[in-house]
């Protein structure tokens, strides 16, 4: 672990990135003083002009900031996402790991379960469930958890069963560690990293998937102000207000692109097969060279 | 093989009555009344009485499994029961809509193959050129781009700008035109990367430079055997494609009002009109679980290492 910090701290790219993506974390946290105006606050005399000193992303149908609007917006954007990714995160990988790590009979139920999940196609899926439940920020994040899981379980099973051959973890077993320690002290540490990478590349698709929800009207409910909702308030003023459209999804574009660069960055960091390959061809264009 | 073709295609046959059955289930999670919304919906205000004659009448009242095998009889017999809202045979809708969204799906993947395998093939085997960093270039922004976003956007140029193209409807040529490329622009980003990525994992294998020490032409031995190879992997991945397209690229459909089945199942789960849904998850499935199949057969075609194992089973 250590290791891939020093390695990281010495990736410039990397710090760049993270340093990047902890602003687009601040920016709506301190959307009291980040934003220009009140998101809510509707200035009539104003309304649907392009850009201006005041208003930089101009305003809405109703006089509203949109700049201000998107900021506040990531309070619900990304709090969703981010809750999402956790949630599904955690039962992923406590999913797999015991799947992988105990075998048998409950690797096989909870294979089974996780191929029957996959199986189902996601967005039709949750879409049903949250017209079942009924739209709002609490159902969204269930919705999109109940499905989201499933690819952590798989990596993370395959990871503790590559970990689980090692000598090391047999050593331990004869040592006397009890399996919670194994998993925690050895296998954890061991597969935590991999994780994370795809960890940050769900950041983004999260945020793709939620702005299309967003956009069926299943997620957030006005007047909160919700990036994919206002991208679909936007599209009835195609003809006379682009900005609406192109703003918003400009900036969710900027978030995304952030979380899968930093997701890359992050695998090539600690995946030691990138190295391997650029090295390998090195060597076989030196060879050809050679001959 | 022929015994595990012939498995492989009857194992379909419980995971479909277990679907169905998970779709049946979705009524009776409902918190909504089917009964209520369809009386609803005709505009009529009904007192209980009239609620519970209506829902006898429907047999709504008998125990879920009689319910449910009425139901599956119905639907074997390609009978869905009627839409809620329009009162019209759920079959009749749906076929109604089906060559709509075969249109667009089968317009989008054909665009994204002809641009996505020649662009993943030419990145991987040029790699770190500049035509390899435009590709990565392009297809990283395309993919960290709200596919609905672009659609917009084209919208706006095609449309709003050039008046060029119809911005919303759906049936003749102009109007596939925009839905189709939007879903091939964020398709064809995503297939680049991946054939680009299985390019270059096949590259890497000494096969490449055994053949060239051999005396056989780099582009011979990429053509010949790399590629085979690579697009294998990418296979999975087609059949995937055609899984999400042919159960209707619902945003797509939604933002063009494109009249196919993704937006009917869209419109249908914002009305609860549950033998709509019914219908339309019950059609995912069989559509999944068939890709699968031919997925998994079309392995056991080109991969003549798969084929041998099929031959021990």
């Amino acid at each position: 672990m250590k290791v891939y910090i020093k390695k990281a701290l010495n990736n410039r790219l990397f710090m760049v990135l993270f340093f990047l993506a902890i602003i687009t974390v601040l920016i709506p946290i301190f959307a009291p003083y980040t934003a220009p105006h009140d998101p809510l606050a509707q200035d009539y005399k104003n309304a649907m002009i392009s850009g201006s000193a005041e208003y930089p992303l101009g305003t809405d149908q109703i006089g509203r900031c949109i700049l201000s609007r998107l900021i506040w917006g990531g309070r619900t954007s990304l709090l969703i996402v981010f809750v999402v990714v956790a949630i599904v995160f955690v039962v992923g990988v406590t999913l797999g790991m015991i799947s992988g790590f105990y075998g048998g009979w409950i690797d096989m139920l909870i294979t089974r379960f996780t191929d029957l999940v996959m199986a189902i196609p996601s967005t039709i899926f949750v879409i049903a469930l949250v017209s079942v439940l009924g739209p709002g920020l609490g159902n969204t994040i269930l919705a999109m958890s109940l499905v989201g899981w499933t690819e952590y379980c798989r990596v993370s099973r395959a990871l503790v069963l590559s970990v689980r051959e090692n000598t090391y973890v047999e050593e331990a077993r004869l040592g006397g560690l009890s399996r919670f320690q194994i998993i925690r002290r050895l296998i954890l540490p061991n597969t935590i990293p991999y994780l994370l990478v795809n960890v940050t590349q769900d950041i983004g698709s999260t945020l793709l998937t939620l702005s299309g929800l967003s956009l069926l009207g299943l997620s957030s409910q006005p007047p909160t102000p919700e990036w994919g909702f206002m991208l679909s308030e936007g599209r009835k003023f195609i003809q006379s207000a682009p900005w609406l459209i192109i703003y918003p999804g400009l900036y969710i574009v900027i978030h995304v692109i952030i979380f899968n660069l930093l997701g890359d960055s992050l695998r090539d960091i600690l995946d030691p097969r990138y190295e391997k390959t650029k090295n390998r061809k090195r060597s076989a264009k030196k060879w050809l060279e050679r001959n | 093989m022929v015994k595990y073709i012939i498995r492989r295609v009857l194992i379909v046959i419980p995971i479909m009555l277990i679907l169905s059955f998970f779709t049946f289930s979705l009524t009776f999670i409902a918190s909504s009344d089917p009964v209520t919304l369809q009386l609803e919906s005709m505009g009529v205000k009904a007192d209980a009485e009239t609620i519970n004659a209506k829902r006898e009448e429907l047999g709504l009242n008998d125990p879920f499994l009689v319910q449910y095998g009425r139901w599956l009889s119905g639907v074997l017999q390609g009978d869905f029961g009627n839409s809620y809202k329009s009162g019209v045979p759920v079959m009749q809708e749906f076929t109604k809509r089906l060559p709509n969204t075969l249109a667009l799906t089968a317009s989008a993947l054909l665009l994204t193959i002809l641009i996505a395998v020649p662009l993943g093939i030419l990145s991987a085997v040029f790699q770190d050129s500049p035509l390899d960093y435009l590709l990565r270039l392009i297809s990283f922004l395309g993919v960290s781009m709200p596919s609905f976003w672009v659609g917009t956007l084209l919208m706006l140029l095609f449309g709003v700008k050039l008046k060029m193209l119809p911005i919303q409807g759906s049936g003749d040529f102009k109007h596939l035109i925009l839905p189709a490329l939007t879903l091939a622009i964020w398709m064809t980003c995503l297939y680049i990367r991946r054939v680009r990525g299985s390019m270059l994992e096949e590259m890497n294998k000494d096969y490449l430079v055994g053949g060239m020490a051999k005396g056989i032409p780099r582009r011979r031995v990429i053509l010949r055997q790399v590629l085979p190879n690579s697009l294998l992997s990418v296979i999975t991945m087609f059949g995937m494609s055609i899984g999400a397209l042919l159960g209707g690229a619902t945003v797509i459909e939604t933002i063009f009002e494109w009249k196919g089945v993704g937006k009917m199942a869209v419109d249908a789960i914002s009305i609860r009109d549950y033998p709509v849904i019914q219908a339309y998850v019950l059609w995912m499935a069989l559509i999944y679980v068939m890709v699968n199949l031919l997925v998994d057969l079309s392995y056991l075609i080109l991969d003549p290492r798969i084929r041998l194992e099929g031959k021990n089973i």
